[in-house]
């Protein structure tokens, strides 16, 4: 008896430490259920078959709460073999859904159930990981809700979950591809535009530039390699109009997710100012913007406080300006406002082939002055010869022209020529970054501080946000500019609000040329398919510097599962940390991980057909402890 | 026979083992497809002929196994001027070239033949698309073929093309001679009706004989040029 009633004590007092627990939301449990399906998806232009999650693409929005334990029972109900990655999120690799890296994947008619604790918050989205399904329409997102009050404040929110639909299957749109790499592109350069461009800058310079593209059988208008989608904002194509509804004068806080295939948006809501508070689910110190460049795979979190009875539209350019989604943002039903004309088409410029370095004497010069902090801080590990005469006579104009005659062969000279510059071009590109980033900043902060519109539209037209932002090639024909003239965010403007982690130097540096090779559409890293490649291994414990040289003319979102990429924008400890880093053309970008998570991760191109096309790696974490644990994580918290 | 048998037994074990080395994490989708240039009616003063020009291929990047098949044939004598087919492997050996080396066989109306090829095929500066190939066998001969694509719209394009055929002997069954080159030169209109799948054309073709090659011709009543209206459709698939 006494045995007995002791046991029920015991049970009943853990019983009350649960309920307490629950109570204070420490460690709450979630169980979901996902199913993935057929689907049919209609985006007002055409109507496809593709893949969903619980009978629909986009699939759901899950809520997660910060602290809580989820289980997931993901069923697949394809023919074929599937699986669910959840896209930034950071838990145990087995967890994280990459077939023959985490785990086998999901068979036909199989569950997996996950289960991982949630130890973040803000902004996410899941995705299959399996073929093409992604591009296919098995999408969703996620929202997780944070332990403690969030820095900003909103009265409503809305997920704004982009994607790039195609007529094409997944498959199709790969084999054409690497039938006719440009089989996809119709916004080539035709005999009239040539016959414009003689006549704006005579017949000679016109033919000059068409035989310096041709001679490197590179096409200027290949910046989308997919034409031919219809962009969607929540599954609704621009005609089906998703409506958001809100009060005037209403804090609206949109939770926009990049889930397309391959294409860049520029997001803009003209007459609205958005104040851009999250990035790829981490609190960024507030930046108010008038457009920004979402990177495919990437997040971004805005604030809008539409003040007037009237109805916004949500504008999201494809980079190549070949289509557009449009949303918008209502005080009632039906509204609609004024939707903008896309924009001229870009072109790329030999500064996106990484043959001009015209304005890096400049830059070097002032860079020098801020030398001290990044040297102090994050590139202590890194030689310091950087400054030799060899580094001045690489950048130097005219010896850059005597390579960029060996360009055809592409790769191979660039290679060489980046291994010559050896640690100094990144010196230098984060230098530049640094300045940037204050000169931005400071803009930032003004314009939180209640700067009007004119004034900053006015220091727009003094040269500032039009100036080189180094994430891009100097003069490179990417380079984003606000359709209003105003501030049109930039790299360099992200802060973190809160870094997670201590800043400390990097044990080592690995370099990750992005190479590839257009006419055949095989993507690579290091000049390696993924197919032929071995897994870069890194070490528990270590905090790795990755350097990204971007060695082909197209932009590359690259995204490592598992651990946080803290992107060097030259903000030193209020580096952001995300989990998807854009590589511009032509230019050469560092990011820094804590290796916190042991087991085996996938790194790669987050288009959908470089990765395939083998834009790849397997990152295997080696030693830590079994389980995962983030007892060498420095919480750096109060600042 | 020999030539072709090793080439031939070359060929499909590399070809399988590629396709089947890669392993499961690592399976890059198996590119296949097929690119005809030309499929079209040729209307001419002599005769009209019907002739086609496509590429099938299945393969990787590393290799590709394709299957080219060429064929005129007139309709005033019901026989085909040439019919070829190729079975070719290319193997990347620089940016924009692949190595090729294959069979062909031929089977026009004057009678059947094999040869070896091996040559080469890709994109030049200012994207000429180009096929050299060299015809080994007895009665050796050379080709070289030349593509360039003028957009007048993004869907409306001019396609010049030209063909060189070069005998290095001389093939009276084929009526050829030696070193008396054959030439096609070729302008054709074609505008993409459904994506790449499909792109109708119209256009000419202008076939002329040289040196021994045009007097054979001559000998057997014929002209040594001719000029036709093409119609006809590419496609991508």
């Amino acid at each position: 008896m006494i045995t007995i009633t002791r046991q029920y004590v015991v049970g009943a007092v853990m019983g009350l430490g649960l309920v307490a627990a629950l109570g204070s939301g420490s460690a709450q449990a979630g169980e979901y259920n996902i199913t993935i399906d057929p689907v049919t998806i209609d985006t007002g232009d055409f109507t496809r078959s593709g893949v969903g999650f619980n009978g629909a693409s986009p699939g759901p929005v899950l809520r997660f709460k910060e602290g809580e334990n989820v289980t997931i029972n993901v069923t697949n109900n394809l023919s074929e073999d599937s699986s669910i990655h959840w896209h930034g999120l950071i838990l145990p690799f087995q967890q994280d859904g990459v077939p023959n890296i985490s785990y086998p994947g999901i068979k036909s008619g199989e569950t997996f159930t996950y289960n991982f604790p949630i130890k973040q918050s803000g902004t996410y989205w899941f995705h299959s990981h399996s073929g093409f399904q992604e591009p296919d329409g098995a999408y969703g997102a996620i929202v997780i809700e944070p332990k403690e009050r969030e820095p900003y404040r909103y009265d409503r929110e809305y997920v704004v979950q982009l994607a790039d639909a195609h007529p094409h299957s997944g498959n199709r749109i790969m084999r054409n591809l690497k039938m006719m790499a440009d089989y996809y592109n119709r916004k080539q350069q035709t005999v009239f535009d040539f016959f414009k461009d003689s006549e704006k800058m005579g017949l000679g310079a016109a033919l000059s530039d068409r035989m310096a593209w041709g001679d490197m059988r590179m096409m200027a208008t290949d910046i989308e390699d997919l034409q031919g989608f219809t962009p969607l904002i929540n599954g609704k194509g621009p005609d089906q109009n998703w409506t958001g509804l809100f009060k005037p004068g209403e804090r609206v806080r949109l939770r926009f997710i990049n889930s397309s295939a391959m294409t860049y948006f520029d997001i803009r809501i003209p007459g609205l100012k958005m104040t851009v508070v999250q990035a790829d689910g981490n609190n960024v110190q507030p930046v108010s913007v008038d457009e920004f460049r979402i990177a495919v795979a990437e997040t971004y979190d805005v604030i809008v406080r539409p003040g007037e009875d009237k109805a916004y539209t949500i504008f999201a350019e494809s980079m190549g300006r070949t289509a557009y989604a449009r949303g918008t943002l209502a005080p009632r039903e039906g509204l609609t406002a004024e939707v903008p004309n896309l924009r001229k088409s870009p072109l790329l410029t030999m500064a996106d082939m990484g043959m001009s370095h015209g304005m890096d004497h400049g830059s070097m010069a002032m860079g020098r002055e801020t030398h001290e902090m990044p040297d102090g801080s994050s590139m202590s590990g890194v030689a310091h010869d950087a400054h030799s005469s060899t580094t001045h006579k690489m950048r130097d104009g005219s010896e850059m022209k005597g390579a960029g005659h060996a360009m055809p062969d592409g790769s191979q000279t660039q290679g060489a020529e980046h291994q010559g510059m050896a640690q100094s071009g990144g010196h230098q590109m984060s230098d530049g970054a640094m300045m940037k980033g204050m000169d931005h900043s400071a803009q930032g902060a003004m314009a939180q501080g209640g700067m009007d519109h004119s004034m900053h539209g006015s220091m727009a037209k003094g040269g500032m946000a039009k100036e080189a932002d180094s994430f891009y090639a100097s003069n490179s024909g990417l380079m984003p500019s606000a359709a209003n003239g105003g501030k049109f965010l930039s790299y360099n403007d992200l802060k973190a609000q809160k870094p997670l982690y201590k800043q400390r130097p990097p044990t080592r540096e690995i370099e990750l040329r992005l190479t590839g090779n257009m006419e055949r559409y095989i993507w690579s890293i290091n000049g390696v398919k993924f197919k032929d490649a071995e897994p870069i291994r890194l070490k528990y414990g270590e905090r790795v510097r990755f350097k990204f040289v971007n060695e082909t003319m197209m932009t590359h979102p690259m995204h490592l599962h598992g651990m946080w990429s803290i992107l060097d924008n030259g903000n030193g400890k209020w580096n952001p940390i995300k989990h998807v880093v854009s590589v511009s053309p032509g230019t050469t970008v560092y990011m820094e991980t804590e290796v916190d998570a042991p087991g085996q991760w996938a790194f790669h191109c987050h288009l959908s057909y470089h990765a395939d096309a083998g834009m790849f790696r397997k990152v295997v974490v080696e030693g830590g402890p079994k389980e995962q644990s983030d007892a060498s994580v420095v919480r750096h918290e109060g600042h | 026979m020999t030539l072709q048998k090793i080439l031939a037994g070359l060929v499909a074990p590399a070809f399988v083992i590629s396709v089947l080395s890669a392993t499961p994490v690592q399976a890059e989708p198996l590119i296949w497809g097929v690119q005809a240039e030309q499929t079209e009616f040729r209307y001419g003063k002599d005769t009209d002929v019907f002739a086609w020009n496509f590429d099938a291929l299945v393969g990787s990047d590393e290799l590709k196994l394709v299957w080219r098949s060429e064929g005129e044939f007139a309709t005033k004598n019901d026989n085909f001027e040439r019919l070829e087919n190729q079975l070719r492997a290319q193997v990347p050996i620089s940016t924009f070239f692949d190595a090729v080396g294959g069979v062909r066989f031929s089977s026009p109306s004057t009678g059947n033949r094999f040869d070896g090829v091996i040559g080469l095929h890709g994109l030049a500066p200012q994207f000429f698309e180009v096929d050299a190939d060299l015809f080994v066998g007895e009665y050796p001969s050379a080709r070289l073929d030349v593509d360039y694509e003028v957009l007048l719209t993004n869907r409306l394009i001019a396609t010049p093309t030209i063909e060189l055929n070069l005998p290095f002997t001389d093939d009276t069954k084929y009526g050829k001679a030696a070193f008396g080159p054959s030439l096609e030169v070729g302008l054709r209109l074609s505008y993409d009706v459904v994506d790449r799948l499909l792109s109708p054309y119209i256009g000419i073709h202008y076939e002329r004989s040289f040196g021994g090659t045009a007097n054979i011709k001559r000998s057997e009543g014929e002209d040594a040029g001719a000029v036709f209206f093409v119609v006809g459709a590419k496609m991508i698939f």
